[in-house]
């Protein structure tokens, strides 16, 4: 279980302004809201990746503010974690960036390492694409690369920033009902942000909305497509007046 | 209001933005002599990173270095042939290319070819959040990315100068065959008389030693400060060449003042 509470960071204007949130374990937790309203940031602050000025964040109840740096690096093993921009590796192959986790785990045998790369391989439809270059993939596949890379260590939490962003609509649902199955298969706890809100609300259970650097609605799937709260009203629906 | 451009206000900005950056480049040396200290740093990437900087690079500086060391004598050919100082051509050469020319433009040219790679590579993965993906896989970007560039850019040029400097006298002595007269042995008797000591060659590879430093940091700092997209990996690149350029001639006169 994720559990946030009061968080708040400021760069040159505040980007998180008080936020609480509980994500359950084993649920699907989808975070909405416009361009530059913090969902990103949050994400990052959860993995540690950046420190709040204040508020506390616990993950299965360890407190992750006050990790000494030996222990951020176990600590991160429990995650998996798909990029914005997919941030594969240039200089490896498609393969090596799929395998690059478990390799530095240290943990596991090439054997199996090459296993688990075919299987991850397999499951993203990418069978043929492990002696390819990052570089020649479209941007759909490099999408796949990038969610076959967050889950292969089988890490309990995974975070998908824009999983979707800049693809077709069906290569997007696609993308989607891959994220759902994973899930669902591996009763794994995941965050998702996406701008694409008609696809994502087909695969949450929960949905929190961001807006300025606050969460202004955190509920189910179900409250959020009836939500009358202004800001989450307008986004779902796309419509061209209101608070937003 | 429009803000008035006050030369006072320029120049402060100006040592603010030099503090800063001196700043950032003493973290990122201290992050580095923690990790190598501990031998804390990713193997592999050294030596691709050796072969990637050090052993491409090595046309590019041969062909420099012995046109540097042939344009060496064409410049003193006039004075040599005017006093008649042909015994003097190896000597004059020699304390030239190995104190000086050899290090400076050794170091000029792997600024140019390895410092402004380093830093479009690091800026690159910075922008496209390679480097949060790294930690994001509890992998140390500093031992696995900066340590191996950066040691392999300070081998790279201290190795690089030790044969530039091999080529330039190499181009030299040919050089002064053929415009001056001066055959090759009584070059090697100048470069070898006692005006030259073994001090001439270790100074100049003291020198190489520090500027791989000052371009590894310029290089690491910059590509991995990268803000704005790619317009921001080129104002790096940019900062990288200007800052390494600059560094290496002011080190090499804090340097030679030490050393000589």
């Amino acid at each position: 279980m994720i559990q946030i509470q009061h968080l708040s960071k400021t760069f040159t204007h505040p980007v998180l302004r008080n936020v609480t949130l509980r994500v359950p374990a084993g649920c699907l937790y989808g975070l909405i809201g416009p361009g530059a309203s913090g969902k990103s940031v949050l994400l990052k602050m959860i993995t540690a990746l950046m420190r709040p000025d204040s508020g506390t964040l616990h993950v299965d109840g360890q407190d992750v503010l006050g990790l000494s740096d030996i222990e951020l690096a176990a600590f991160r093993l429990k995650f998996g974690m798909l990029f914005q921009n997919n941030a594969l590796f240039d200089s490896m192959t498609v393969a090596d960036n799929i395998a690059f986790p478990l390799r530095r785990l240290g943990q596991v045998s090439e054997a199996e390492i090459s296993d688990r790369v075919r299987e991850r391989l397999s499951a993203v439809s990418l069978a043929e694409f492990g002696d390819r270059n990052p570089s020649s993939l479209s941007g759909g596949q490099k999408k796949r690369v990038g969610v076959a890379r967050a889950t292969i260590t089988r890490a309990p939490i995974i975070f998908y920033d824009e999983p979707a962003a800049g693809l077709d609509p069906v290569t997007s649902q696609r993308i989607f009902d891959l994220l759902r199955k994973e899930q669902e298969s591996a009763k794994t706890t995941v965050i998702m942000v996406s701008s694409d809100i008609d696809r994502l609300l087909t695969v949450t259970d929960r949905v929190g909305m961001m807006f300025r650097g606050s969460l202004v609605f955190d509920g189910s799937t179900a409250e959020a497509a009836k939500s009358e709260e202004p800001h989450v009203k307008q986004f779902i629906h796309g419509l061209a007046e209101g608070p937003l | 209001m429009t803000k008035m451009f006050s030369p006072i206000h320029g120049a402060r900005e100006g040592l603010m933005n030099l503090a800063a950056t001196l700043g950032q480049m003493g973290i990122v040396a201290s992050q580095i002599s923690r990790r190598l200290f501990r031998l804390d740093f990713d193997r592999e990437e050294l030596l691709r990173n050796l072969y990637k900087m050090g052993v491409k690079s090595v046309p590019i500086v041969l062909l420099t270095a012995l046109f540097t060391g042939a344009t060496m004598v064409v410049q003193a050919a006039p004075i040599v042939q005017r006093y008649g100082a042909t015994q003097l051509l190896g000597w004059g050469a020699g304390f030239g290319i190995l104190r000086e020319v050899g290090p400076i433009l050794t170091a000029l040219m792997i600024s140019g070819r390895v410092g402004a790679n380093n830093t479009a590579e690091l800026g690159t993965m910075t922008v496209t959040e390679q480097i949060d993906a790294l930690r994001a896989l509890a992998i140390d970007p500093i031992a696995f990315l900066i340590v191996p560039r950066f040691v392999a850019i300070v081998l790279t040029l201290f190795l690089s100068t030790l044969y530039a400097d091999a080529v330039a006298l190499v181009g030299a002595a040919y050089a002064g065959q053929a415009l001056v007269g001066v055959d090759p042995i009584t070059f090697y008797n100048g470069l070898t008389s006692d005006f030259m000591g073994i001090a001439d060659v270790t100074n100049g590879l003291v020198k190489s030693a520090i500027f791989g430093i000052a371009i590894g940091l310029a290089s690491c700092t910059f590509g991995t400060k990268v803000t704005g997209g790619a317009p921001g990996v080129g104002r790096a690149v940019n900062a990288t060449v200007v800052a390494s350029a600059a560094g290496i001639f002011v080190v090499d006169y804090f340097v030679s003042f030490i050393l000589t």
